[in-house]
């Protein structure tokens, strides 16, 4: 250190406070002058500091990790009582299941029944939405040799989406069950009616056509029906909701605004469109 | 407690300061600052938690300008608000002027200070900091001249008030230490 004279060295003591308030005012002004002075700073001073922060990470992840554990052994206990309910209760649809499984197939051998053959699928990537002659449908790219046909069902990984309309050499429309042109044949569940669900262009599309005497339920859960030969019966399409004007509606399963990938369904059926009999879309999907 | 270090009791020659004696001095001079710069560069790691830096920094700045004020000089405080600033988003020089401000109260009030116990000064250290958050609100209203929210300023001088007994017990261990350290012949 440097030798001062007592004095001098109190005089310095007592001089400096102001004098650093003063520089304090000036780094204010300094900071208020010159905006970016701060950021580049900050980003030096971040990049100094970071290998301080990456030798703590781990450390500070172990904590963590500890604090996880504690906290997890806490909960541990009840978790394994609801686990142990659930497991119960699971238990029990099994056993029901397999002995619903066993009486179909009694049933089964007994009817002559001709069991359906498992569908081959071929999952697509989405890669743009609208475009086209429709307002609501989406544009798959398939690969160069595919086996995509039209008519095809295509599925996300919740329910029903919509149908292939049209099909290239390396790309294929899917035209949504939301569309204004889409008219998909349905059954609702309950009450087993047949119905027809008319795209609207808006997210849910309405119900119509369903038979006298039935009236559709909230919350009813709505399906694909084997009629016109053009679908499967069965496939999950979404469940009844009442606009706020009273029309039943289909709320869908499926995302259609966020659809990553679709599976296309080949059921080997060939109601309404028979395969490439048009060259252009057709301008009704279902029958009505 | 406020001699300065280099002083030794009467009556006895002063030993010429050798290589490690001068380390060791330096060493008890240094550590306050770059102890309360450690701490607050540890408070700043990106954890998931509100940033404690200013709870960090205040307390720290407090006790020594108190207790020893040789070793917790302007310049020194300059350069930790100046820290402070850059590990926080604040304006440049509003930390600055704020630890400045905390420093230079601590030293008019120190006399006083010292001989009270530690309750009373964590009650002084409490009204300090809730002053030096509304100055630090004041001044970074005055900087954008728009008026932020005052709760999180509110939040540091309570973060920094709960802080201070912590801080307060490890530190008066480390000055008795140096006290001792000092005073031995």
């Amino acid at each position: 250190m440097i030798r001062l004279s007592i004095p001098l060295r109190q005089a310095l003591a007592r001089l400096s406070l102001p004098l650093m308030i003063a520089a304090a005012f000036g780094v204010m002004l300094l900071g208020k002058a010159d905006a970016l002075l701060a950021e580049r700073l900050r980003s030096h001073l971040s990049d100094a500091l970071s290998p301080i922060y990456a030798a703590l990470a781990e450390p500070m992840a172990a904590i963590r990790s500890a604090a996880e554990e504690v906290r997890g052994l806490a909960t541990l206990r009840e978790e394994n009582a609801q686990l142990r309910e659930e497991n119960e209760r699971l238990r029990h649809w099994h056993a029901t299941a397999l002995a619903l499984e066993t009486e179909n197939e009694l049933l089964r051998r007994q009817l002559n029944f001709l069991p359906e053959a498992a569908p081959a699928f071929v999952t697509a990537r989405v890669v743009a939405d609208g475009g086209g002659t429709y307002a609501r449908a989406v544009l798959l790219a398939t690969g160069p040799q595919h086996a995509i046909r039209k008519g095809q069902v295509a599925l996300d990984e919740r329910g029903f989406v919509g149908r292939v309309t049209e099909v290239g050499s390396r790309s294929a429309r899917v035209l949504l069950a939301t569309d204004m042109n889409s008219r998909i044949p349905v059954t609702l569940e309950q009450s087993r009616a047949r119905a027809v669900m008319a795209g609207s262009n808006g997210a849910r599309p309405r119900l119509a056509h369903w038979p006298e005497g039935v009236i559709p339920v909230e919350g009813e859960r709505v399906v694909t029906s084997a009629e016109a030969g053009a679908f499967p019966a069965g496939l999950p399409v979404g469940v009844v909701r009442l606009s706020p004007q009273g029309v039943p509606e289909v709320e869908l399963f499926a995302r259609l605004d966020r659809l990553d990938a679709v599976r296309l369904f080949d059921y080997g059926l060939r109601g309404i469109l028979p395969p490439e009999s048009v060259a252009r879309p057709e301008p009704r999907q279902g029958r009505r | 407690m406020a001699m300065p270090p280099a002083r030794r009791p009467q009556g006895r020659p002063a030993p010429a300061p050798g290589l490690l004696r001068r380390i060791d001095a330096f060493a008890r001079f240094a550590f306050p600052g770059f102890s309360t710069a450690f701490l607050m560069v540890l408070a700043a790691a990106p954890v998931s938690l509100p940033s404690p830096v200013f709870a960090v920094a205040l307390p720290c700045v407090a006790f020594w300008s108190v207790f020893r004020p040789a070793a917790m000089t302007p310049p020194i405080v300059l350069l930790l608000g100046l820290l402070l600033d850059l590990l926080t988003l604040a304006p440049l020089g509003v930390s600055v002027l704020v630890l400045l401000a905390v420093h230079a109260l601590a030293l008019r009030l120190r006399r006083f200070l010292a001989r009270q116990s530690f309750l009373m000064v964590w009650l002084a250290f409490c009204l300090a900091g809730l002053g030096a958050a509304a100055l630090f609100w004041g001044l970074q209203a005055l900087l954008s001249l728009r008026l932020p929210p005052f709760a999180p300023a509110l939040h540091a001088a309570m973060l920094a008030a709960g802080f201070y007994p912590a801080i307060a017990l490890v530190l008066t261990r480390v000055h008795e230490a140096m006290l001792q350290a000092e005073n031995a012949p």
